[in-house]
């Protein structure tokens, strides 16, 4: 029988190659989704694949790897991607946003500043901004040749219409570096900010639809909306109940079936880091107390 | 020709070496006008800096057609350590190529002898690969666009003359165009196509 | 006092080692064994060929076993390992024309050069459940006759010959064959690319699509010209040797549909083709894939597009059991972040909704 055995960080130097070319490519182009040859990954299409192929792609011994999913490090899909490098690279891993190099996120970009060391790996199931007006590939890639972007315009509005808001909540588009509109993958709204002059590289890998594309450093970064109807970040409006921050996204937790709940951070580091620093919300485990500042 | 055993050796360690190489490369796209030193050692064939022979032995395969100018292609060592190590072929079409390598970059052609890419499909476009005499002296240009916190400046020699004028053109034609990467032995700095120029003196 | 969910690595490893536990099931009921798998479940490894495009018995047989039999599962485990082995280059083109068919059969003629030859096949036999098989059953041997030394043409040859039906298109010698797990695929998609998808699409999806079109969704007329299953050889030119290498045989079924005739005022009519190749018996996915092969050249011969089936961009990226598992199956994945935002958004529509038709009424009375 063929024994299989691998390569480090598991991808072939050739997939590597291939894979790095695209994705200088889409440093080159901010926003446009360079095409590339996807590889079958051993985890299933739609769980990160695209992501964890950036990540191989770039990956080297001396860097320090976090995986969030949901913001959270202890995700199951979070740990099993931390796992599958640690065991293919070798590589340390880490929990926190700020000693780490390479961040690979599902669905949130760290509440902690980024800074220009690091990179910030997306995993993108939709990488089409444009795909739930026009299924065809063909049309949207006509409408971004031609910076063609009428129809998300006109669907944000009908929403408007309909609702009185635009009723996009995550998944926002923006428009990267004045030209294309892109798709952020499904951050919630409010970590749209986050991406706008951004001093990390921002790298996004959509696995099943086969596109990379970029961000870079200090690149402007603009969520669609209109005069009248300023785009506005969306956030529950209370503290951590646990670290008490008062400016973090937050997780709705169900506490019994009496309609009992309670909001926390969904940055699990950056609410232990502000715990270990001696911030307390109102659940949390030591009584509250007053923190020292400056 | 150098028969091929004696050609230059590539990298020693292929899988770390690229590793380090492309992302010296990949920072250097992320933050163009920022110099980047590449670490790996590799061989290179006379006539090739290591920087450039290190961004060959990482970027370039059998997929990625190369155009060489007449002082690369003038060292028969050139094409055929690049066949040898990166199965790359070497073509004499540069509208196709997926790079270009020149020994001397004040023989650079008109650009529009390279790929731009389509509207449609940007990407496939050619990246121009430069060796010049120095960094931090010649002609200065200031940089502005996605990578950059507001100006960089950059100051080359061994450019032609009107280089940056053409690459401000260039920077016009947005998403298409080419990117460029200049190397002088082993430090390189990228300026991609998003990148707006200004003329500065020096 | 809250404290957050932790242990998921631990959660991780148990759910693994109990996944191995019930794969392997009673333990007083003998393991199967790849050769098993192999010999007994032939046309799921066969499937799992096929889709996991990668020649391998032994390895598609260790899948469905690691897989518990669920092939789609089986058919990726392949696929992950296939993506990892390097490419050395492509075989010289398989001629099926030399094939040593075990099987052959065509709808288009009573009698063929060669003969029909019914070979192993579930056709005619009636389906009734088999309680002999359930006791362990050991069959007679196969009728044995001698081998004939007869040609087998395949059928759209003979009909070609009197320029009856479209000659086979002939790709240039020098061309490139496409492969679209090297480049990532455009639209419109040439043939190659298209039949490439299709040989490792999804043998349930193909057939519906197939299916679709024999009710009337793009209809194409067709008739199986021909359907082999056999033997052919695979050689490999070898650059320095400078002639093609027999690296062996593999067993493939070829399926050629004869379809609707076209013509023109210029163009003599004649009929047209739509082509089905496989690795193993895979007989339902060859037929399948002709028919949907045939709907998809809708483009090239002149035909109204109008049904499912002839849509290559619709065809070929959901035709990818792989992509469409981990898709449909990522939503099992958490989504709570998202969901919030979901959540704050319709919490604040509501109570503007709510608002406004309180208001409404109070409106109306002070009228």
């Amino acid at each position: 029988m063929n024994a299989p055995s691998y390569n480090f960080a598991y991808l072939d130097e050739q997939t590597k190659r291939m894979i790095r070319r695209a994705i200088l490519k889409a440093i080159a182009t901010p926003g446009y989704q360079v095409p590339f040859a996807s590889r079958e990954m051993p985890m299933p299409y739609g769980w990160g694949t695209g992501g964890v192929q950036v990540t191989a792609a770039i990956l080297g011994p001396d860097d320090v790897l976090k995986v969030i999913d949901q913001g959270s490090d202890d995700t199951t899909n979070a740990i099993s991607i931390r796992k599958f490098f640690g065991k293919t690279a070798g590589v340390a891993t880490t929990t926190s946003t700020a000693e780490a190099t390479v961040i690979q996120t599902r669905h949130r970009i760290p509440e902690a500043p980024l800074h220009g060391g690091q990179v910030l790996v997306y995993q993108v199931p939709i990488p089409e901004p444009l795909r739930f007006l026009e299924p065809r590939e063909t049309e949207t890639r006509r409408m971004h040749a031609l910076g063609e972007y009428g129809l998300m315009h006109v669907k944000l509005y009908e929403d408007i219409a309909r609702f009185g808001h635009i009723a996009t909540s995550y998944a926002y588009p923006v428009k990267v570096n004045a030209r294309y509109v892109m798709d952020p993958s499904p951050t919630p709204k409010f970590d749209n900010p986050k991406m706008d002059n951004c001093p990390a590289l921002q790298l996004f890998g959509a696995g099943r639809e086969k596109r990379i594309y970029a961000i870079p450093p200090h690149t402007n970064v603009v969520s669609l909306d209109f005069e009248d109807h300023p785009f506005a970040r969306y956030r529950f409006d209370a503290p951590c109940a646990l670290c008490g921050a008062g400016d973090s996204y937050l997780d709705e937790i169900v506490t019994d079936d009496k309609g009992g709940r309670m909001f926390v951070c969904s940055d699990t580091d950056y609410c232990e880091t502000r715990q270990a620093a001696g911030h307390r919300g109102s659940e949390s485990a030591a009584p509250h107390r007053e923190v020292a500042h400056g | 020709m150098t028969p091929l055993a004696e050609l230059p050796a590539g990298f020693a360690d292929k899988v770390l070496s690229a590793q380090s190489t492309f992302r010296a490369v990949m920072d250097a796209m992320a933050r163009p006008g920022s110099v980047q030193r590449i670490a790996a050692v590799a061989g290179a064939p006379k006539g090739m800096m290591p920087g450039t022979a290190a961004i060959a032995l990482t970027l370039f395969d059998h997929d990625t057609p190369v155009w060489l100018d007449a002082r690369m292609s003038a060292r028969p060592d050139v094409a055929g350590w690049l066949k040898f190590h990166t199965s790359a072929p070497v073509i004499a079409d540069s509208s196709v190529c997926s790079f270009a390598l020149f020994g001397d970059p004040r023989d650079l052609p008109p650009l529009d002898r390279f790929a731009f890419g389509s509207n449609e499909y940007p990407d496939r476009s050619t990246t121009l690969i430069l060796q010049v005499e120095s960094f931090g002296r010649g002609t200065a240009v200031e940089l502005r666009g996605p990578g950059i916190d507001g100006t960089a400046m950059l100051q080359v020699s061994g450019l032609p003359r009107d280089l940056f004028e053409r690459l401000a053109v260039n920077a016009t034609l947005f998403p298409r165009g080419v990117d460029v990467v200049l190397v002088r032995d082993e430090k390189i700095v990228a300026i991609p196509r998003s990148t707006r120029l200004a003329m500065r003196g020096g | 006092m809250y404290v957050a969910v932790k242990g998921g690595e631990r959660a991780i490893e148990n759910a693994h080692r109990l996944l191995a536990h019930e794969r392997r099931g009673d333990r007083d009921v003998p393991e199967v064994s790849i050769a098993q798998i192999s010999e007994q479940l032939s046309l799921g490894v066969d499937r799992v060929m096929a889709e996991g495009s990668l020649y391998d018995r032994e390895l598609a047989a260790l899948a469905i076993k690691q897989s518990r039999g669920d092939l789609i599962e089986a058919i990726f485990l392949v696929r992950a390992f296939r993506a990892t082995l390097p490419r050395f280059g492509a075989t010289e083109p398989v001629d099926t024309g030399e094939m040593q068919v075990r099987r052959r059969i065509s709808s288009t003629f009573k009698d063929i050069p060669g003969g029909q030859i019914l070979g192993p096949t579930f056709d005619y036999t009636h389906r009734l459940l088999d309680p002999q098989l359930a006791e362990g059953f050991a069959p007679e041997g196969p009728m044995v006759g001698d081998a004939s030394g007869a040609a087998t043409p395949r059928v759209t040859d003979i009909l070609g010959r009197d320029g009856l039906i479209e000659p086979s298109p002939q790709g240039r010698a020098d061309a490139i064959v496409g492969d679209l797990t090297r480049e990532p695929l455009d639209f419109p998609a040439e043939r190659d690319l298209r039949l490439q998808n299709l040989a490792r699409a999804d043998e349930g999806f193909l057939l519906a699509l197939g299916y679709s079109t024999q009710r009337g969704y793009g209809r194409n007329h067709p008739f199986a010209g021909e359907i082999r299953f056999g033997e052919v050889e695979v050689e490999f030119m070898a650059e320095d040797a400078g002639f093609a290498v027999p690296l062996g045989s593999i067993t493939l079924t070829e399926c050629q549909m004869v379809n609707q005739f076209k013509g023109s005022a210029t163009e003599a009519p004649c009929f047209t083709r739509g082509y089905g190749l496989a690795f193993g018996q895979s007989e339902r996915k060859t037929m399948s894939m002709a028919l949907v092969d045939r709907s998809l050249r809708a483009r090239e011969l002149g035909e109204e597009l109008i049904a499912p089936a002839q849509d290559e961009e619709f065809v070929m990226s959901h035709s990818d059991n792989v992509q469409a598992t981990g898709f449909v199956e990522h939503l099992k994945l958490p989504h709570y972040v998202d969901f919030q935002s979901e959540l704050g958004l319709l919490r604040k529509l509501r109570k503007e909704f709510a608002d406004a038709t309180a208001a409404a009424p109070m409106r109306e009375a002070a009228e």
